[in-house]
């Protein structure tokens, strides 16, 4: 069985736990051995989220080793360069474009940093690097909470399991109400990464 | 029997566990990282669960219950130990009647704690048997043990999790439905065991190390105790998550993995350290098991490689193999960490906590405008634990101590009779307050204290995730119980100058605020606001009209995440403002600039 190494990233509120629990359900009901760890601190809302997801034939360590993730799906910028480091050479950053500055930059110690910093950073570690526009979809699709399925979408064409375990696990996890506008982000998500495949 | 495979958290499986070896009552206060433990439970409504007002009492309550002979638990971050240290003691001295299963969650790295204590140092201080998972499957299999050795033995069991157990999901082989019944309750009348006069206590003693010598026995036979044979060359002692990162660093080494890490099986550990080269103890923060091992006279590295600081990862174990010479050098990776913006944690736009820390800010001198002289502090603030800790953070750095649960209202009182020159004032949350600041108000009554305390009153314990307390009257499993009467409480114990108000009415908080502090005799000032988080309808949120705006950043001195400022444009990020519901910036501006979006569209 494959190995893969996951990085999730964002910003707390935006869903990141729900997506990683949702890609754990779906590596498990494809019989991988699944192990996945959240690291959030103390904030309710408004810090650095992370989770690491490994799923192998057997899996130790909940925790990736610095350099030896295979796939960072990040669902704010500057959260896709601060975790940046755990990817492996030429590993998969899969980013959503974009930026929530923290309260030092609004309050104007700190600069948030520029795309190109952004991209420098991310680029010194790989050059698979894919910048979407998910807030944007989920938001036309009515609903900003649906950008991490989305994500889930975009992610789902970097790894082997197939369409109708991905379906099945959004709608295990979601609230009835939500499951088929969530459904549509998540096929918009497939499509909008397989342009920027093909155009790789 | 049916099995079937759930990815759980370590948390959650200890909870299955529990339930499925028969637990029939548990209890506990929320602290992160336990929290779950007991969140799980009251779901089952076939048992009876209860968030009690501190963790002394959720340990008394579970005593209570297993000295009727039923199974209880109770769960606890590491340092509500200390608060139950008392009755966990006792326990060990009386013993149990039903299994008493005792889980501590502790927090190395300290990612949401005060301090990043040992607590396995607990099971050799009250004597009582640990043990300790490595993942979800051994979460959800240990409590059915922990049970069996409670009632074998006659003795409370520590439980001992960590955050990356307690916070971790891995695959669980899950059974159904109950495997042990719930005995009938029944309490055997036994005042030699049960009433720990000192003739009693020194009766136990002698039976409390005979105990511990028969538990040391069967640490011997415990069957998740095991070896996995590799490499003579290296042979690594080790428990819990720090097991994982082991087998992940060293994968041709032989291991002795514990799950009962006290009493520690003294034969197993001769054993496996005769049969390979060189003996390594991987464990996180103390030399736990180290030292034990050390002094049954085996040659044994571990913290001379290992920091006994901070989380393990694999990272720093592969660290200290490279430094003890057990792995090459050339697998170091020199990958800088990029220095980019911090996002601490932040009090939440719409947070009834903000309004009384600008209050706070402005009086004790904390910040001051640009272009502005700073001044010196003035006005000491004495905090706690809670949400409410962030308001130590700029820009409000309204707060000026935290030690732990309570302790600002002592603090207070003690800073006072010091005789300090500034004005003393404690800040504390409405369920810390319940857990334990009844006592040091009833201390600076009884003492003539001229102190003010706020009870910041948010209607929930929010920072572990929103649990219920005394103060809401809504029971863990989702009943109705009976609600405190804070202001009773408070007056009822001899406080006169008592007022609540509203948590958002700045020039309230304000007035009341001053005038408790002038006053000559201890005042308690209850800011009453719902937390923001829970706000389900969001009204218009505000907007900056930027005709008015004179650039003044007053308003940016509130903290409040949806206040923006870029380049010299100051902004409300609609998507985060919490409207009409907290107006807190909106009372602020100088300008009358901050306006609700409809209200601005309109005029």
């Amino acid at each position: 069985m494959d190995k893969y190494n996951l990085i999730i990233c964002g910003v707390g509120g935006q869903g990141v736990i729900l997506a990683g629990n949702i890609i754990g359900g779906v590596a498990l009901a494809a019989g991988c051995d699944v192990k996945k760890t959240d690291t959030l601190g103390m904030a309710q809302r408004g810090g650095s989220v992370v989770s690491h997801l490994r799923m192998a034939s057997e899996v130790f360590s909940p925790l990736i080793k610095v350099g030896e993730a295979d796939i960072l799906l990040a669902l704010e910028k500057l959260e896709a360069a601060r975790w940046s480091h755990y990817l492996k050479p030429d590993g998969i950053a899969i980013v959503n474009d974009q930026a929530l500055p923290p309260l030092s930059v609004s309050a104007g110690r700190e600069k948030y940093p520029a795309d190109e910093e952004i991209t420098g950073v991310i680029e010194q570690r790989t050059n698979n690097y894919y910048l979407l526009k998910g807030t944007e979809c989920a938001v036309g699709l009515g609903n900003i909470k649906a950008l991490n399925v989305f994500m889930l979408g975009c992610l789902s064409r970097c790894l082997p399991f197939e369409e109708a375990l991905w379906q099945d696990g959004i709608a295990e996890s979601l609230p009835q109400k939500v499951v088929e506008m969530n459904l549509k982000a998540f096929e918009q998500g497939r499509k909008a990464i397989q342009g920027e495949l093909e155009n790789a | 029997m049916s099995q079937k495979l759930k990815l759980l958290s370590g948390n959650e499986a200890l909870a299955m566990g529990a339930y499925r070896a028969g637990v029939k009552v548990a209890t506990a206060y929320p602290g992160t990282p336990s929290t779950e433990i007991l969140e799980t439970l009251a779901g089952f409504k076939d048992i009876y669960a209860e968030w009690s007002t501190n963790e002394k009492v959720a340990m008394e309550v579970a005593l209570g219950a297993s000295y009727a002979g039923v199974r209880s638990m109770v769960s606890m971050k590491h340092v509500g130990l200390n608060v139950a240290g008392d009755p966990f003691m006792a326990a060990s001295m009386t013993g149990v009647g039903g299994g008493l299963v005792v889980i501590t969650a502790d927090d190395p790295g300290m990612h949401s704690s005060q301090n990043e204590q040992d607590n396995r140092h607990y099971a050799r201080l009250a004597k009582v048997p640990m043990l300790e998972p490595a993942d979800s499957q051994e979460a959800y299999e240990l409590p059915a043990y922990a049970f069996d050795i409670s009632e074998k033995f006659d003795t409370p069991v520590l439980l001992r999790s960590t955050t990356r157990i307690s916070h971790s999901r891995s695959v669980v082989k899950m059974g159904d439905g109950r495997q042990v019944d719930e005995k009938p309750a029944a309490f055997g009348y036994d005042f030699k065991k049960y009433v720990m006069l000192p003739a009693h206590a020194r009766m136990r003693h002698p039976l409390i190390e005979e105990r511990l010598a028969k538990l040391a026995e069967y640490a011997e036979g415990f069957p998740l105790n095991i070896i996995i044979k590799g490499d003579k060359k290296l042979g690594v002692i080790t428990s819990g998550v720090a097991y994982q990162y082991a087998r992940e660093v060293f994968p041709q080494a032989s291991f002795l993995k514990l799950a009962m890490t006290y009493p520690l099986p003294q034969k197993l550990i001769h054993g496996f350290a005769a049969q390979v080269d060189r003996l390594l103890v991987i464990e996180e923060l103390e030399p736990f098991i180290q030292e034990q091992v050390k002094a049954m006279g085996i040659r044994v590295v571990g913290k001379e490689f290992i920091p006994r600081m901070g989380e393990l990862n694999p990272d720093i174990i592969e660290a200290a193999g490279i430094k003890a010479g057990l792995l090459e050098k050339e697998i170091i990776k020199d990958i800088p960490v990029p220095k980019l913006p911090g996002r601490p944690p932040l009090l939440c736009p719409g947070c009834p906590h903000s309004g009384v820390f600008y209050v706070l800010s402005n009086l004790g001198q904390r910040q001051s405008l640009p272009g502005k002289a700073k001044k010196e502090p003035r006005l000491i603030i004495t905090g706690d634990i809670g949400c409410y800790t962030l308001g130590a953070s700029p820009p409000l750095s309204a707060m000026d101590t935290c030690a732990c649960m309570g302790a600002g209202i002592g603090q207070a009182l003690g800073l006072e009779k010091a005789g300090v020159g500034d004005k003393v004032i404690a800040v504390i949350g409405d369920s810390t307050f319940l857990h334990s600041g009844i006592t040091g108000l009833v201390n600076a009554v009884y003492n003539k204290g001229q102190i003010t305390i706020i009870i910041m009153d948010n209607r929930t314990t929010a920072m572990t995730g929103h649990q219920e307390h005394p103060g809401t009257g809504i029971t863990a499993q989702g009943y109705e119980g009976n609600m405190v009467d804070m202001e009773a409480l408070v007056r009822g114990v001899g406080v006169e100058d008592v007022r609540a108000i509203d948590a958002w009415d700045i020039k309230a908080l304000r007035s009341s605020i001053k005038s408790a502090i002038d006053s000559p005799h201890i005042s308690v000032i209850i800011a009453r606001g719902g937390c923001a988080v829970r706000t389900k309808r969001r009204s218009a949120p505000m907007v900056v009209d930027e005709d008015l705006c004179n650039r003044c950043n007053l308003c940016l001195m509130l903290g409040c995440p949806a206040i923006q400022k870029e380049a010299e444009r100051i902004y409300i990020d609609k998507t985060l403002c919490a409207g009409e519901a907290c107006g807190l910036c909106r009372q602020l501006c100088p300008q009358k600039a901050i306006k609700p979006q409809v209200e601005a569209a309109d005029g």
